[in-house]
């Protein structure tokens, strides 16, 4: 069992619930070039995607496993780990790079404990580092939840982290 | 074109004197990605609160006042701007504004109708547009990008109808006279693309925008998207009739929503006007539109790779020919464009090929927007005429290099497939050819502007870890040699270089440029190479002394203060987020070892780079 139910579910020992998932596959079954669009929706309906959960759509859309993984872990983002609701996403840009983002992340790590593309011990954030998000403008950028943080410090970030207060 | 008629043609001055005919006061509040995250939707809902609060329409008698979103204006570096656009006062510009200025703005600019000056963009935001020539940007900041009404008032569909009443191949030729060239990177001329795909038979085949817009520090193809979607659209539309495609696709990446978002509404827009769908404006030309997000894979930008992603597999290139245009999409001929090669087609159709080839120079023709991010004042988006120099572009347009000890190292152009322009070569004009001939690329325009604290050697690893990340393994060369490079480079970076390593990098890049199977790893050593070429000093002092010039590798820092550059001033204490800085007035700061968390805060913060 999952020994704190405050986290999302490893999943692997759980019944999943694939109905949301099947009312999905339904709409695309019997088209071509549907896997991407697929999983995307499916993993926005359930976080990301468990084991039991690939596997179920390899079945239902008649593709080999080992094809749908090859997708799955081909794109970034894809998740096979599960995730919290809150992302802390630095972006690794040029721009931002340029920037300082590389101290950003860093501080961000030390600060949590964690490393890029976990989650955080106290399951409320996970680390992600993102390419070019398109506000390069405002460089540096941090997407702190659903929040996009430009043109920030160090010290206004690990601020920001402090103060986050949970929507 | 005089200097004086290019100004008038910009109505984006902060006063403008002619005064708006119509009786409506307009608020138009820039909500592209810069402005949103610049707070744009609370001034926005500000606006439109108070509006109503005060029930201000009525208040204007039969005027009334009207609140609008538009697209970036480019000048990101100064939003949230507002403009307000008084019937008598005409227009101007606000910038920096925040919700709580909004009351202000409606009691004395709009119901009292005296402006508030001191909040004006002013002198900068009107330099930033002086060298610049804004046609496939015209439209933005004046245009609802959520709106075709707006759009077609801008005269939007004017060239969609012109190319109906033209035969395909008149189309393609007024193409081919403009002489544009793919804005995407390799620079193809767009004419001739489309005469290869139409010279294929039947009508089934894809016409493809690439919304991918890969480069990391560029983001001209969002800001179009996002600020004027129907321009996009219109060029795809003038694409596919043209060569004769009944199906068309949009590639967007998945980290931009609302570039997607605004899209599918231009679509289904588009189609209740019937500019698309069966028989459109009465042509017996049929064409369906479909947007497919990305899901994140640089390589998914390169054509063959796109294609295959839209099929739902592994985004993986394949080896060519067969060239798109023969065997694409699932296996039917194809034509892929970019996003601004798109946007530029409707005005090539309205004033001709010939108006078009006007612009820019010999072989690079038109205007190129470029985005302008890095260690620069004015970042966001500029429009110039090809050919103009990027000392024009740094200097001139955006402002040159923000601080006082801070110099202009060089320009990155063509992010990890070009090159960067060191300080000797700032009168190199942009243009296809004249960069390649330095060692850069236009690429799809993203300028990174460098100062003299960034390290070189850091630079090239720095794209050396995105390429390596984003290659996709088919072919050896790419996978396993961008990993040795990263390796090489790492260990430079780190102090443990050894000498030979920089011939290593030269003898590796070329092998990796000749091998690769797709442009991914064809271009991924040209970071490197080029940083050796001009700054091999830098790579010799971190191998030699194990020193990093530009004070930036971490790993070669001491954290101590030069105690003959400290001017004691102070600033580096307030940064310090640990507290481990001792600094009286008049005394030189002192950093204390055991303390310091060496997040380099105080190094970015010191004006005069007095520590190292
Ligand atoms: C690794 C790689 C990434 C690319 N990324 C993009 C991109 O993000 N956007 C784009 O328009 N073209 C990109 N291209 C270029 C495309 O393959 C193609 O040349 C282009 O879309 C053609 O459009 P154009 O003729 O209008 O330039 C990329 C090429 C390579 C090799
Ligand atoms: S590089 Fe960070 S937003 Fe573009």
């Amino acid at each position: 069992m999952c020994d704190n139910n405050d986290k999302p579910c490893c999943g692997a020992h759980k019944e999943i619930d694939f109905g949301a998932a099947d009312e999905i596959l339904n709409q695309y079954r019997g088209k071509e070039g549907v896997l991407i669009p697929v999983l995307q929706k499916i993993q926005a309906e359930y976080g990301w995607l468990s084991q039991p959960l690939v596997e179920h759509i390899a079945r239902e859309l008649n593709i080999y496993l080992s094809e749908v993984y090859g997708v799955v872990s081909f794109y970034s983002q894809f998740y096979t780990e599960p995730r919290w609701r809150y992302t802390i996403q630095i972006c690794r840009g040029t721009a931002c790079h340029v920037k300082g983002s590389l101290r950003i992340l860093e501080n961000i790590e030390d600060e949590l404990d964690v490393k890029a593309g976990q989650m955080t011990k106290d399951g409320k954030f996970t680390v992600e580092e993102v390419n070019c998000v398109g506000a390069c403008g405002i460089a540096p950028v941090v997407i702190l939840g659903q929040k996009t943080l430009g043109s920030i410090t160090v010290a206004e970030t690990l601020d920001a982290l402090r103060n986050f207060e949970e929507q | 074109m005089s200097k004086n008629s290019k100004n008038k043609k910009l109505n984006n001055k902060s006063v403008n004197t002619a005064p708006n005919t119509n009786e409506l006061t307009q608020v138009l509040i820039c909500m592209g990605t810069g402005g949103v995250a610049a707070g744009a939707l609370d001034v926005w809902a500000s606006f439109k609160e108070e509006l109503v609060l005060r029930n201000i329409p009525a208040m204007l008698g039969k005027r009334s006042c009207k609140v609008k979103q538009t697209g970036c204006r480019g000048l990101c570096a100064m939003d949230v701007l507002v403009d307000i656009i008084d019937p008598k006062l005409g227009k101007h510009t606000y910038k920096h504004v925040k919700p709580e200025m909004v009351s202000d703005l409606i009691e004395k600019h709009i119901l009292g109708h005296e402006p508030i000056v001191k909040w004006f963009a002013g002198k900068d935001y009107e330099q930033f547009y002086v060298k610049q020539e804004r046609t496939v940007m015209k439209q933005y900041g004046l245009v609802d990008p959520e709106s075709i009404d707006d759009y077609i008032e801008a005269g939007g569909y004017i060239a969609l109808k012109k190319a109906f009443k033209m035969e395909q191949v008149e189309v393609i030729e007024e193409v081919k006279k403009s002489g544009l060239r793919g804005r995407g990177g390799a620079g193809f001329p767009t004419g001739m693309k489309w005469g290869f795909c139409h010279a294929t038979h039947g009508n089934d085949k894809y016409i493809i925008v690439n919304a991918d817009e890969g480069d990391p520090g560029a983001f001209m193809d969002r800001s179009l998207l996002e600020g004027n979607p129907h321009a996009v659209l219109e060029g795809l539309i003038i694409g596919a009739y043209a060569i004769g495609c009944n199906h068309g696709y949009f590639y967007c990446r998945a980290e931009y929503p609302l570039a997607v978002k605004r899209l599918k509404i231009a679509i289904e827009q588009a189609n209740e006007h019937g500019f698309l769908g069966d028989d459109i404006l009465g042509s017996g030309f049929n064409l369906d539109v479909k947007v497919k997000e990305g899901a994140g894979a640089f390589v998914c930008g390169e054509e063959t790779a796109l294609m295959a992603s839209i099929e739902g597999m592994r985004g993986m290139p394949r080896p060519r020919p067969p060239f798109p245009a023969h065997q694409g999409l699932w296996k039917k001929p194809s034509n892929i464009n970019n996003v601004e090669t798109f946007a530029n087609i409707p005005l090539i159709i309205n004033n001709g090929g010939d108006w078009y080839a006007g612009i820019g120079t010999e072989k690079s023709k038109g205007t190129k927007i470029f985005s302008l991010t890095g260690k620069i004042r004015n970042t966001g988006l500029i429009e110039v005429p090809m050919g103009i120099t990027i000392k024009e572009v740094v200097f001139d347009i955006c402002g040159g290099i923000p601080g006082r000890k801070r110099k202009f190292k060089a320009a990155q152009m063509g992010g990890p497939s070009g090159g960067c322009i060191p300080e000797s070569l700032v009168d190199v004009p942009i243009d296809y050819d004249s960069l390649v001939e330095v060692g850069a690329i236009m690429g799809s325009g993203g300028v990174v502007v460098m100062d003299n604290t960034a390290c070189m050697v850091d630079m090239s690893r720095f794209f050396l870890t995105f390429t390596q990340q984003e290659s996709c393994g088919k072919c050896v060369p790419c996978r396993i040699g961008t990993k040795t490079m990263l390796e090489i480079l790492t260990r430079i970076t780190l102090g443990h270089g050894c000498e030979g390593d920089v011939d290593l990098l030269i003898s590796l890049a070329n092998d990796i440029k000749g091998s690769s199977l797709c442009g991914l790893g064809q271009t991924a050593p040209n970071p490197v190479l080029s940083t050796i070429r001009y700054y091999r000093d830098e790579y010799d002092a971190h191998i030699r002394e194990k020193r990093c010039p530009a004070n930036s590798c971490k790993a070669l820092l001491k954290f101590e203060v030069i105690e003959e550059l400290c001017k004691k001033c102070g600033i580096c204490l307030k940064q310090c987020p640990v507290d481990a800085i001792i600094w009286k007035p008049k005394t030189k700061a002192v950093i204390e070892l055991d303390k310091c968390i060496k997040c380099q805060t105080c190094i970015d913060a010191c004006p005069f780079l007095a520590i190292h």
